[in-house]
């Protein structure tokens, strides 16, 4: 699974940071930063993550395109 | 109509975000017809803004950042082969390995490339590179890990203040040499520039202002270090040139469109325009390579190197491919990016340099958070926040509307004493690193065209 | 009916079960004054906008009837930060966040989840076979209450009067007419500030003696920012105890009553747990814990859609009606645990959103999973249930259910 946050949206409020902290981790008071390729023990973390961010701005899936080549 | 829209055959040049979400949208939108994905990178659509960060923090390994898809696509994949030509009259794309693809619609996403080190030999030298793609990335985390005695960045725009600020927090000594006056002028003008100087200096980075290198130096065929300007020298093992972006746009150059150094013109609903100025109806294009009309600024081509603007664009222009005339919509989004960097959170809403004023309107620069709002004769045009994204939505609008600037009293954290002072943006050809935003138009008192490389 | 009574009529008890109509009747208004000089605001766009305007300040202190509002209090008294403006608001929240929190405590909440399951567990098994439940006091209130108390370090001996003490302030925001307001008031000031001493002498012993839990260290924390003051340190602590108390069992009880009134979402929850995270997003919009933000003041004069909004006038922004915004969300009054796109007002939004957050989250998903799995088939015995009085933290106070006969 990857996942990608639209970090314009992104404000900080931090919930993927407190449900998935071993995929998105907090860089100082604000940035986040995370781990684009999601292992598979948290998949449903980064899910929780995903219904929990305030402004919808996590995008989780498989890799665009495979499968397809 | 006398065709069907939701069909036919559709060809994307560029397999990147752009490409990638406009894919997804048209088949959202219900096409169902041939679509084929061209890229000129072997990789499947991967994320390029965790490249400078996450990536050389050793948080993500170059090749982990693909990105999800949204749906399925059903497409035809072309990876690792570039376009070259264009013959908009038959409706065909040339590729590099000869072949030729009909369209019946085009989508242009051909992004924009590292600006190289204009000396091809010095740019050579084992230790020398451009960052931009995730080879590029894999390349400079590698270099990293053998924890060089010092890293020189060459030009201080975004990537290259993000590639600082990782070298920094990995205990690396590094070197910045900007031919600017300060880091970030060119997106953020010479006041917030300021404020980043001290930032990078506070954080340890060996920033070299007004400078530029004038050789890079080798032994043996590896980087030894660099003579600047000012007559100095230093020694450095790695040197990363961030020298801003070249727009794809060369393989278009006998296709009567109207593609150049700029980028793409296009109009609101990111039609093409040929050389003559005549809108087509069956060419589009979609991210860092297009400049369009913006209402907001004066409807001037503006060409955004933003991941924001490349989705939005993206939507817009695969809705528009295939929608009929009067279903087809703008694009208007508000431009806006971000950055990481020294552990801070810098986003912008609008364009900044769209500017002549620039108050500190709220925070606490001292703590290193603070908003910053940019005004263009009187309106307010842009606004810059450091950790205080949560207020960047309340600036968004006044920017939408065409707030009057300084934007009024009232917010509860505002810093006392502050007046509007010149946002001090510069002329471009006086930097490094290329503006992130390119506005492209012609308004007289403004210079703001990316024409020839610096350095 | 006038808008300009339209707040008393939201607050009036007799309205709790269902004061959605009212909310819908404040949205074709946008914006509606009301007698008292109040200005409530129930559209989504409009709200959001507000929680993101810099000019709108938290602190009641700016209020044109500031001083009759705060009788009685010790103005140097330290507040909470949920009373207070950035700068402050913004210092003492990142304090308050070091030991709860990324970035400097990623993982503490994270790891509470088998604490909580245990908890979950713990009372579910305590339900027997009992035919009769009150899922409140049997355990929507005893879960998050143990959960508070454990990470905040309270000795479960003490719970009982602390309880007492949340269920004082809490009335002191009922803002129903009927009864002596300032009266109440007091009551409430009186019970937070022995809350405060209480919790104030208690980190005083665990300055001496830290225990690992949140007080103590709050208490002995030393970061960039300073450490909190004792007066602080007694403002924070006694603002996540009772926020902790008493929001979070509304949640749950409203989920168990919304579930019952909605058999095929309980079936699809049943079927399918992956669902459940989806499902509590969509329970805080359908039924937010917290309805409204009574205390926003504008420090400007402001202008919401048309209408402005002069300076130190009362602003009281209704959340759970922009939650049910046609504008925002397609079929507001249905709830669907599937949900797409549901950026809701649940815990607010800007610099003043819900700072316990992941911990109700968490405790929400949790308690709904392992009750559902533990009750078999149930039904509602009241519906509707009888409410807390509270307008603003609404939710039964009992919810009775009887196992068999219902869905499972």
């Amino acid at each position: 699974m990857r996942v990608v946050v639209d970090l314009n949206r992104c404000q900080g409020y931090a919930q993927c940071a407190f449900l998935a902290p071993r995929v998105f981790e907090l860089h100082g008071e604000e940035a986040l930063l995370y781990t684009p390729a999601v292992p598979n023990d948290q998949r449903e973390r980064v899910l929780q993550a995903v219904a929990a961010c305030p402004v919808q701005a996590i995008t989780a899936g498989e890799q665009a395109g495979a499968g397809e080549l | 109509m006398s065709f069907d829209l939701k069909d036919g055959r559709i060809v994307i040049v560029g397999a990147s975000l752009a490409g990638l979400r406009a894919a997804e949208t048209l088949r959202e939108k219900g096409f169902t017809g041939s679509l084929t994905l061209v890229g000129e990178e072997p990789e499947l659509p991967y994320d390029r803004p965790p490249l400078s960060k996450a990536v050389l923090l050793g948080r993500a390994g170059a090749e982990d950042c693909g990105l999800p898809g949204r749906r399925s696509l059903d497409a035809h994949w072309r990876l690792g082969v570039r376009a070259t030509g264009l013959d908009p009259e038959a409706r065909r794309l040339l590729l590099a390995d000869g072949e030729q693809l009909p369209y019946d619609r085009l989508l242009i996403a051909t992004g924009t490339r590292a600006r190289p080190w204009p000396n091809p030999e010095e740019a050579a030298l084992d230790g020398v590179l451009t960052l931009r793609t995730s080879q590029d990335a894999a390349r400079l985390a590698r270099l990293l890990d053998a924890r060089p005695h010092r890293v020189l960045v060459v030009g201080a725009g975004f990537t290259g203040s993000e590639i600082a600020s990782a070298c920094r927090e990995r205990g690396l000594d590094v070197t910045v040499v900007e031919r600017g006056r300060a880091p970030l002028i060119g997106a953020l003008g010479g006041t917030v520039g300021a404020w980043a100087i001290r930032l990078q200096r506070a954080h340890g980075v060996d920033l070299r202002c007004g400078v530029t290198v004038t050789a890079l130096l080798g032994r043996n065929g590896r980087l030894s270090g660099a003579e600047l300007s000012d007559g100095s020298r230093i020694d450095a093992e790695v040197a990363v040139v961030c020298l801003g972006a070249v727009r794809n746009t060369e393989w278009l150059a006998d296709s009567g469109l109207a593609a150049g150094p700029r980028g793409v013109a296009c109009d609101a609903g990111c039609r093409v325009f040929t050389m003559y100025g005549i809108v087509t109806d069956d060419v589009f294009v979609a991210g860092d390579v297009a400049r369009f009309p913006h209402p907001l600024f004066e409807y001037q081509l503006i060409a955004l190197e933003h991941w924001g603007n490349a989705i939005a664009q993206a939507e817009v222009a695969a809705h528009n491919m295939v929608s009929p005339g009067p279903r087809r919509r703008p694009h208007l989004a508000v431009p806006s990016f971000w950055s990481s960097q020294f552990g801070l959170n810098i986003k912008s809403v609008g364009v900044p340099t769209f500017s002549d004023q620039v108050i500190l309107a709220q925070g606490s620069p001292g703590e290193r958070r603070l908003v910053a709002v940019y005004g263009y004769r009187g309106r307010i045009t842009a606004a810059v926040t450091v950790d205080r994204a949560k207020w960047l939505e309340h600036y968004r609008h006044l920017i939408e509307t065409a707030a009057p600037f300084p934007p009024g009293p009232g917010a509860a954290d505002h810093l006392a004493g502050q007046e509007p002072v010149p946002s001090d943006v510069p002329d471009p050809r006086v930097l490094s690193h290329g503006p992130t935003v390119a506005l492209t138009g012609h308004l007289p008192d403004w210079r703001l065209t990316l024409l020839r490389p610096a350095g | 009916m006038s808008t300009d009574t339209l707040f008393r009529r939201i607050t009036d008890y007799a309205n709790r079960p269902d004061p959605y109509p009212l909310y819908a009747e404040l949205r074709e208004h946008g914006v509606a004054r009301q007698e008292d000089g109040a200005f409530l605001v129930g559209t989504y766009d409009e709200i959001t906008a507000l929680l993101h305007d810099p000019r709108v300040s938290s602190d009641v202190r700016n209020r044109d009837d500031a001083e009759e509002l705060l009788a009685g209090e010790d103005p140097a008294a330290p507040r909470s930060f949920i009373a207070l403006d950035d700068p402050e608001h913004d210092r003492l929240r990142r304090l308050a966040m070091r030991r709860f929190g990324p970035p400097h405590t990623p993982g503490r909440i994270d790891a509470l989840r088998q604490d909580i399951t245990a908890i979950a567990e713990d009372l579910a098994r305590g339900l027997g076979e009992k035919q009769h439940i009150d899922i409140v006091d049997d355990f929507a209130f005893p879960l998050p209450v143990a959960v508070i108390c454990r990470l905040l370090g309270v000795p479960g001996e003490d719970v009982p009067q602390v309880h007492e003490w949340a269920d004082a302030v809490v009335a002191g925001l009922d803002f129903s007419p009927e009864e002596e307001p300032a009266e109440r008031r007091r009551t409430a000031l009186q019970a937070r500030q022995a809350m405060g001493v209480y919790l104030g002498e208690l980190a005083r012993t665990r300055r001496e003696r830290p225990t690992g839990d949140l007080l103590s260290q709050l208490a002995n924390e030393d970061g960039p920012d300073g450490r909190l003051t004792d007066g602080e340190l007694m403002s924070t602590a006694t603002l996540l105890l009772i926020a902790g108390h008493e929001t979070t069992v509304n949640l749950i009880t409203n989920g168990v009553l919304t579930l019952g009134r909605h058999p095929e979402a309980l079936q699809r929850l049943c079927d399918d747990p992956e669902l459940m995270p989806r499902a509590v997003e969509e329970l805080l919009r359908f039924e937010p814990p917290v309805q409204f933000l009574p205390q926003r003041t504008p420090l400007a004069d402001i202008e919401v859609a048309g209408v402005t909004v002069p300076k130190g006038a009362p602003l009281i922004l209704v959340l759970a009606s922009g939650n049910r915004d046609p504008l925002r969300f397609p079929e507001p009054d249905r709830f669907r645990p599937d949900r797409e796109d549901n950026q809701h007002l649940g815990f607010g939004s800007g610099v003043h959103s819900c700072f316990g957050a992941p911990l109700a989250r968490l405790e929400t998903q949790i308690a709904l999973t392992v009750l559902l799995r533990r009750l078999g088939s149930w039904r509602l015995l009241a519906d509707p249930p009888e409410y807390r009085r509270s307008p603003v933290l609404r939710g039964p106070r009992h919810l009775p259910v009887e196992r068999g006969g219902g869905v499972s």
